[in-house]
C-alpha cells in the first residue's frame, strides 16, 4: 500500500474534464490552496481539467483557491450554501453573466447530501426548507405531524481536501475548525486526495485520535507550510 | 415620539431570556452581539455551524488564527471544554432539536411563525448558508429586529411577502418596540415600552396583536 504522493501535481493528475470535485474548508479554513492551485497550473499549460463542477459551502474570496479556479475558466458549475464573501467578485461576475451555474443548497443538507452519499443512503428526508423556495420540485412526506423535504445523495469523482497529519496508511486528523466539511467529503468522492502538513509512520497517530480512517483515502500528499486562505487574501488588501 | 430600542438593547433584552446551560447559536451579524449582554452568573456555550462548541470572544487583533472562526467568518478563542466536529455532526446538533436557542434577524415575520430573512428577491446572487437548517430544531427560535423597516414599513406581518427562510418556526421576537411571543400562529404582546400605548404600537404592526390581562414594560438600561 502505497498512497504517498510525491508532488501536488502528481496528487491531482488524474482529475479531467468534467468531473464533479469536492473541495473541503469553509470560507478560508481548510481550504486546500496548494492543491487547487497545482490544478490550475495544469489547466493553465494543457487546458484541462475544465468544466468542473465545484462542491464546497462558498464560491471562493478573493482571487485565490476557489476563486482562481473561477477565474480561469475551469468551474461550470458551483454546488454550495452562500456563494458570498468579503470579495465574491470572481464567482458573482460568471454568475450574472450567465456562464457558471448554481446549485444553491442549505448548509445542512449539503453536509448531510454528503453523508449519505458517503455513507450509501440514496436519499433522506429533512425539515429543512420546508414550504421555501428551496423545496419546490421535490418530493414532501409527512412524518409525525410535520413535513419532511426529501433531498439526495451528493457523490464526487474527487474529493480535495486539506488534513493536518496523515500517517502512510492515510489516517488522518485535522486542525481546529478546519475540519468542517472535509471528514464527510473523503467518504463521498471515488478518490481522496489530501495535502497534509506532516507524513508521519503507522502508528504515529493514536487510533483514538484519528478523525478520518483511511480507507476513506486514496491520496496524500505533504505540504509542510500550506498557505492559508483568509492569511494570504489579508496579507493581499495589507 | 417614544425613543425605540438601539440594536444594542434589542440584543440585551434578547440575552436576558437566555436561561443558564443553555447551547445557543447566534446568526451572523446583528445576533452575534447578543453574546455581550450575557448575564453574570450564567453559563452558555455557544455552537457555531462550521463545526465548534464552547467558542468565545474574538482574540485580539494580530493574534488571530484563521482555522478558529465561526459561521461569519470572524476569529473566535476557545473556552476551556469546547469541542471541535466535523459539518454533519453540527447540523446534527441543529436539527436533531439539541440546542436550546437560536437568534436570527428577519426582513419579515408573519404571524404564522413565518421567517423570512435570507432574499430580498431575485436580482442578486441568492446565498442561503445556515439559516433554512437552523429555524429547524432549536427549541426556541428568536428574532432579534427593528419593529419597521427604514421605510417606516411594519417586518411583523400576517404573511412574508419576501422567500421563506421557514414556515412556523419562530417563536419569540424582541423589536426596537417590544417583546412578542409566537403562540398559537397569533402575536401575542409580552412587553411593550411604557410610553407607548397598544394602540400606537399595533398601528406599526402588520397584523394582529394579542394583548392579555397584562402586558409588561420593556425596560433596557442604557448599554
Amino acid at each position: 500500500m502505497n498512497k504517498i504522493s510525491p508532488s501536488v501535481e502528481d496528487a491531482v493528475a488524474g482529475i479531467q474534464d468534467g468531473m464533479v470535485v469536492m473541495i473541503g474548508g469553509f470560507g478560508g479554513a481548510g481550504a486546500p490552496i496548494e492543491l487547487i492551485h497545482a490544478l490550475i497550473d495544469r489547466y493553465k499549460a494543457t487546458g484541462s481539467p475544465g468544466s468542473l463542477t465545484v462542491v464546497n459551502n462558498n464560491a471562493g474570496n478573493g482571487a485565490v483557491g476557489i476563486a482562481a479556479l473561477i477565474y480561469a475558466g475551469m468551474v461550470a458549475k458551483m454546488v454550495c450554501s452562500f456563494p458570498r464573501s468579503s470579495d465574491p467578485k470572481a464567482f458573482t461576475e460568471k454568475y450574472l453573466a450567465g456562464e457558471i451555474e448554481l446549485e444553491l443548497v442549505p448548509q445542512g443538507t449539503l453536509a448531510e447530501r454528503i453523508r449519505a452519499g458517503g455513507a450509501g443512503i440514496p436519499a433522506f428526508y429533512t425539515p429543512t426548507s420546508y414550504g421555501t423556495q428551496v423545496a419546490e420540485g421535490k418530493p414532501v412526506a409527512e412524518f409525525d405531524g410535520r413535513h419532511y423535504v426529501l433531498e439526495r445523495w451528493l457523490k464526487a469523482d474527487v474529493a480535495l481536501i486539506k488534513a493536518e497529519l496523515a500517517d502512510s496508511k492515510g489516517n488522518l486528523t485535522y486542525h481546529k475548525a478546519a475540519r468542517n466539511f472535509s471528514p464527510l467529503m473523503a467518504t463521498a468522492a471515488r478518490t481522496t486526495i489530501v495535502q497534509v502538513r506532516r507524513i508521519v509512520q503507522p502508528g504515529g497517530i493514536d487510533p483514538e485520535h484519528v478523525i478520518t480512517p483511511g480507507i476513506f483515502v486514496d491520496r496524500i500528499v505533504e505540504v509542510s507550510d500550506p498557505k492559508q486562505e483568509e492569511a494570504l487574501l489579508r496579507e493581499e488588501t495589507k | 415620539m417614544i425613543a425605540k430600542l438601539t440594536n444594542a438593547q434589542i440584543a440585551w433584552r434578547a440575552a436576558q431570556d437566555i436561561p443558564d446551560g443553555a447551547y445557543v447559536n447566534l446568526g451572523i451579524g446583528f445576533p452575534e452581539m447578543v453574546a455581550k449582554f450575557k448575564p453574570d452568573g450564567r453559563e452558555v456555550i455557544y455552537h457555531t455551524e462550521n463545526g465548534i462548541l464552547d467558542f468565545g470572544e474574538a482574540p485580539p487583533a494580530g493574534e488571530e488564527d484563521w482555522d478558529l472562526i465561526n459561521a461569519g467568518k470572524k476569529a473566535v478563542t476557545l473556552n476551556p471544554g469546547a469541542a471541535f466536529f466535523h459539518h454533519a455532526d453540527s447540523f446534527a446538533m441543529v436539527r436533531g432539536g439539541h440546542l436550546d436557542v437560536a437568534i436570527l434577524g428577519a426582513y419579515e415575520v408573519a404571524e404564522t411563525g413565518d421567517l423570512a430573512n435570507w432574499s430580498t428577491g431575485p436580482g442578486s446572487v441568492p446565498a442561503v448558508g445556515g439559516a433554512m437548517d437552523l429555524v429547524h430544531g432549536a427549541k426556541r427560535v428568536a428574532v432579534i429586529t427593528d419593529h419597521v423597516t427604514k421605510k417606516g414599513e411594519p417586518k411583523l406581518v400576517k404573511a412574508c411577502s419576501l422567500p421563506l427562510t421557514g414556515v412556523g418556526c419562530v417563536t419569540t421576537v424582541y423589536t426596537s418596540l417590544a417583546v412578542i411571543d409566537i403562540v398559537d400562529r397569533r402575536f401575542v404582546l409580552r412587553e411593550k415600552l411604557p410610553g407607548m400605548s397598544v394602540e400606537e404600537l399595533q398601528a406599526v404592526t402588520g397584523a394582529e396583536l394579542v394583548v392579555g390581562a397584562t402586558v409588561a414594560d420593556l425596560i433596557v438600561p442604557e448599554v
